[in-house]
């Protein structure tokens, strides 16, 4: 009846996982029964769980993200823990636990915090700057969020029912064939990866035809923000290798479950395959994380400068050169399976030119501070500790992009802290930029900078003391994913790493308290302009946060920053430029249930598959069958928005902005 | 911040007690050489640009009513020129470094030296190493005995799941990989203990693949080849089927004989691979092979 389910899949025995889930489940459960009892589920159901407003996904994106920071965070912690502790010792993981957790933190970070960080900047802030009123395809997008979210209930139900995959967060074969791995982790990897996957995939589709099929009257691609560009170009490199990553995985799904041989030791499966293949998908994914980030920075910087952005065709052309490199260079990541001279040098070569269009960025945003009028806020903070620390994560990068370094470095600490160099330093240091940047036009208020300042301080030297040691251990010889070692010249360097792991613990405590203060006092904060950066692209041309269908009337472009061009020249006439326009009904796409319900048949398809229950995967199927037949039936699409609506919520902008404008000197 | 990371940096390079930047053989010395001159390249870039940004940032701060505002400045092809021309120098000259070293160090071209190489086949197994020594007809587990001076000629291969071979004092790498022979040169200068691990995360026993290589005087290597022919189990089929079970840190032993042509039966796969985690059926004998393993 239920598969290999039984009640020995709940690790009763095994005190650590036992609280941690116990823990998470009672949260849960208070956080839904408060939210009940407030009377909100109606509220919540109306407005955010069926909503395919792309700034609604965007933030839900972002909240998920967030969790998952904290969730694959306790996961480090207890790393760095076990490994400060496990010198000639066996520390207090034993390596079936062990091996689980760094699995998960590579897991959870990669696929359920990274990416829908990103994924969740680029839903809200893309279409605004465009100037249009949403995505292309707004239903999609909501099934595109859940379909995330199932993955990432999937791989957190595993802490509680059965286990997590043991392999690490690639799951090679052979190791993770069943001869190696009979138990349920990587299945609950490989469905949970295959089910956010093609949500991740829909996204890049979407996002793709957003920026080329819909953009604002004389938007043309010149005139896009840099946010836009590296949207597209990261959603090109995500439609180009997502595919990959589904492929794959269906491959060692079908090993496991029906006995193929893609991947096997026997039969003439070849595990070196799996590699190529996985590679193929997986070092595109990392420019897929950094390049929105490189956007984000573009926007951060030049309007923390007060000037446009130093040479924007320069940044469109190296944009456009790291999506197409990153597809090329994935060998990288087996110089030392025995490739001979020649491949090993060409792929190396090919990794290195990666780094001139980097490098061309970061003197494009050095160049955009030069004669500017530089704001510290955190925003900026973020900024600037980024280049800073983003660099050193290249200059390593290249270091082990040179074969014959690489034989002495790879799989390393030395490497894991490159990794986590331009992983840290380059995309999360972005994603919380924009979080901060972002923030005010979503929300309405700002965030509290003194707290997010300290956050920055914390996460910056956190970084390094955590980090700086990994650096110095892989140059002695230190592998990752040791669960004990007893080479007394390792251990000094790896407590450090512990201490830097919990300066960053305060750096996270100090973002959850600045959201928490933020939120209390958000009454002071309110922000009514719409635009409190002084901000220069279409986003802050509209009320905070902006109203459904984003702009009252579609803007028509004339430069490449809009908003700054508009602003300008009120500023030099005292009032606003343009008169009020006549308002039109707007259509909207009408909120629908279908993310929410496919992605609630897909985590029951999911579970059933990991633990065999076929009746159940069967009507899982189905449902999420009907629930598309149910989709493509409807017959109402959109819904009006009366044009005196629309009138009563752009005057009230206008006043905000003109009011703001008398504050000014007319320059 | 950035002075102390470069003090770490300076440090630790200067101090030159890692293992992989005190090299005891000519690879891991053309490894460090690479490295060093790589790092020296980007150094002499990257540390200025720090100082720019950190520099632009603090003289261009809003409240500094000396720096110039030049609100609509975004472009100037002559910096355009620098900023492309810069990065791309430096990769150029690192791409030659790259070019070059990979082909003279490949790791399966043979050292060059006087004297006749030793062959070594190398197998990994769940988890432990197995060093065959064809010419001695010996094997040692999880304990590899070598001359110094003489160039060592290893074959690997996996007998179950991906490891890697690594000695970081000696130089290069390889992964071990079922089905495949991948070949690796090295050579130890000077006696001493090497310690060596896998390299590639291969399963609960995993941190206890540490083994270490004892590089001796060839006199001391003919004699510990002589000694270990005279005691010890004899590796056939039947001993290593008994090594394919799953057992965790094994301490080292020899085999006094081996059975002719083992490593190649294993890369042909005419041996089964390792066996993986015990079933519910097999737990019993599973937990035998564990004992018999640690009785050595």
């Amino acid at each position: 009846m239920l598969g290999k389910l039984t009640w020995q899949a709940i690790p009763l025995d095994q005190p650590i996982p036992l609280a941690a889930g116990a823990l998470v489940v009672i949260v849960l459960a208070v956080l839904l029964i408060w939210v009940a009892a407030k009377g909100y589920i109606p509220y919540l159901w109306r407005e955010w769980i069926t909503s395919v407003d792309h700034k609604r996904i965007g933030i839900m994106y972002c909240l998920l993200a967030g969790v998952m920071l904290v969730r694959g965070f306790i996961d480090a912690l207890m790393m760095r823990s076990q490994q400060a502790l496990a010198f000639h010792a066996a520390g207090y993981l034993p390596p079936e636990h062990y091996n689980q957790i760094f699995s998960a933190h590579g897991t959870i970070m990669i696929f359920f915090m990274a990416m829908p960080f990103v994924i969740g900047l680029m839903n809200f802030a893309m279409p605004l700057q465009l100037g249009v009123r949403d995505v292309a395809f707004p239903t999609l997008n909501s099934v595109s969020f859940w379909l995330t979210a199932a993955g990432a209930l999937l791989v957190n139900i595993s802490l509680v029912v059965g286990e997590f995959a043991r392999t690490g967060w690639l799951p090679y074969p052979p190791l993770s064939e069943l001869t190696y791995s009979p138990g349920v982790g990587v299945d609950y990897y490989l469905w949970a990866i295959q089910i956010s996957g093609i949500g991740t995939l829909m996204t890049g589709i979407n996002m793709v035809t957003t920026v080329l099929k819909i953009r604002a009257h004389g938007m043309n691609y010149m005139r896009m923000p840099i946010f836009c560009w590296t949207t597209l170009a990261s959603n090109l490199v995500i439609v180009a290798a997502f595919p990959i990553l589904t492929a794959t995985l269906a491959m060692l799904l079908l090993d496991r479950y029906v006995g193929f041989h893609f991947f096997t030791n026997e039969a003439g499966g070849n595990a070196m395959m799996f590699m190529n293949l996985i590679w193929a998908w997986g070092h595109p994914e990392v420019y897929i994380l950094v390049l929105p980030a490189f956007g984000v920075f573009s926007e951060v910087v030049s309007t923390f400068s007060g000037k446009p952005l130093f040479d924007r065709r320069s940044m469109v052309i190296a944009s456009l050169a790291i999506c197409i490199l990153s597809l090329c260079v994935w060998l990288h990541h087996f110089f030392t399976m025995g490739t001979g001279g020649d491949v090993n040098a060409v792929v190396g070569i090919a990794s290195m030119i990666i780094a001139v269009p980097t490098g061309v960025k970061i003197y494009n945003w050095l160049f955009t501070m030069y004669g500017g009028r530089v704001r510290f806020s955190s925003a900026m903070l973020w900024s600037i500790g980024f280049m800073v620390t983003f660099i050193i994560g290249g200059m390593t990068g290249v270091l082990v992009a040179s074969p014959v370094a690489d034989f002495v470095l790879h799989n390393s600490l030395f490497l894991v802290a490159h990794f986590h160099n331009v992983i840290i330093g380059g995309v999360v240091f972005g994603v919380f930029a924009g979080y901060t940047y972002w923030f005010p036009k979503a929300f309405g208020f700002v965030l509290d900078e003194r707290l997010g300042k300290a956050a920055f301080w914390c996460w910056l030297v956190g970084f390094y003391v955590a980090f700086m040691p990994l650096y110095v251990v892989g140059l002695e010889g230190m592998t990752r994913r040791m669960q004990h070692y007893d080479r007394s010249e390792w251990y000094p360097w790896l407590v450090v790493a512990g201490v830097g792991a919990l300066i960053i613990l305060c750096g996270i405590a100090l973002q959850i308290a600045q959201l928490w203060v933020s939120i209390r006092g958000r009454a002071q904060r309110r922000d009514l302009t719409g635009d409190p950066w002084d901000g220069r692209s279409l986003e802050w041309s509209t009320t905070s946060p902006p109203p459904a269908f984003n702009f009252a009337v579609l803007p028509n472009v004339t430069s490449d920053e809009p908003y700054w061009s508009i602003k300008q020249q009120a500023r030099a006439r005292g009032q606003l430029v343009t008169p009020e326009p006549e308002y039109a009904p707007i259509e909207m796409p009408r909120n629908s249930p279908t993310g929410f319900v496919t992605a609630f048949f897909a985590v029951v398809t999911g579970f059933s598959l990991i633990w065999h229950i076929w009746w159940l995967v069967i009507l899982g199927l189905v449902g999420a069958y009907v629930t598309f037949v149910a989709f493509a039936w409807r017959d109402r699409h959109e819904i009006e928005i009366p044009a005196a609506e629309v009138a009563r919520i752009d005057r009230a902008n206008r006043a905000a902005r003109a009011a703001a404008l008398s504050e000014e000197p007319v320059q | 911040m950035l002075r102390s990371i470069l003090t770490v940096v300076l440090i630790s390079l200067a101090a030159c007690h890692t293992a992989v930047l005190s090299p005891a053989g000519p690879v891991g010395e053309g490894n460090r050489i690479v490295l060093l001159d790589s790092l020296a390249i980007m150094l002499a870039i990257v540390v200025p640009t720090i100082v720019a940004i950190l520099a632009f940032a603090y003289w261009f701060r809003a409240s500094n009513i000396r720096a110039r505002y030049l609100p609509e400045w975004a472009y100037s092809g002559r910096l355009e020129l620098i900023v492309w021309s810069i990065p791309a120098l430096v990769i150029f000259f690192l791409g030659g470094i790259a070019w070059i070293s990979s082909h003279l160090l490949d790791p399966a071209e043979p050292l060059k030296s006087q004297a006749e190489p030793v062959e070594v086949q190398v197998v990994s197994l769940d988890w432990k190493w197995l060093f065959i020594y064809p010419q001695q007809n010996v094997a040692s587990i999880n304990h590899m005995v070598v001359p110094a001076g003489v160039p060592l000629n290893l074959k690997i291969t996996s007998a179950s799941v991906f490891n890697v071979f690594f000695v970081p004092r000696l130089g290069s790498m390889i992964y071990a990989m079922y089905g495949m022979t991948t070949r690796l040169n090295l050579q130890a200068d000077r006696p001493g203990v090497y310690p060596g691990l896998s390299a590639h995360f291969s399963g609960d026993g995993f941190p206890g693949m540490a083994f270490d290589v004892h590089a001796v005087t060839r006199q001391e290597f003919t004699q510990w080849a002589a000694a270990t022919r005279s005691s010890g189990p004899v590796l056939d089929e039947a001993a290593y089927r008994k090594l394919l079970k799953q057992s965790q840190n094994v301490s080292p032993y020899t085999y006094r004989s081996v059975q002719t042509g083992l490593f190649d039966d294993i890369v042909e796969q005419r041996l089964p691979p390792g066996e993986g985690p015990p079933t519910a059926q097999s737990a019993a004998s599973g937990s035998v092979a564990v004992l018999a393993a640690r009785e050595h």
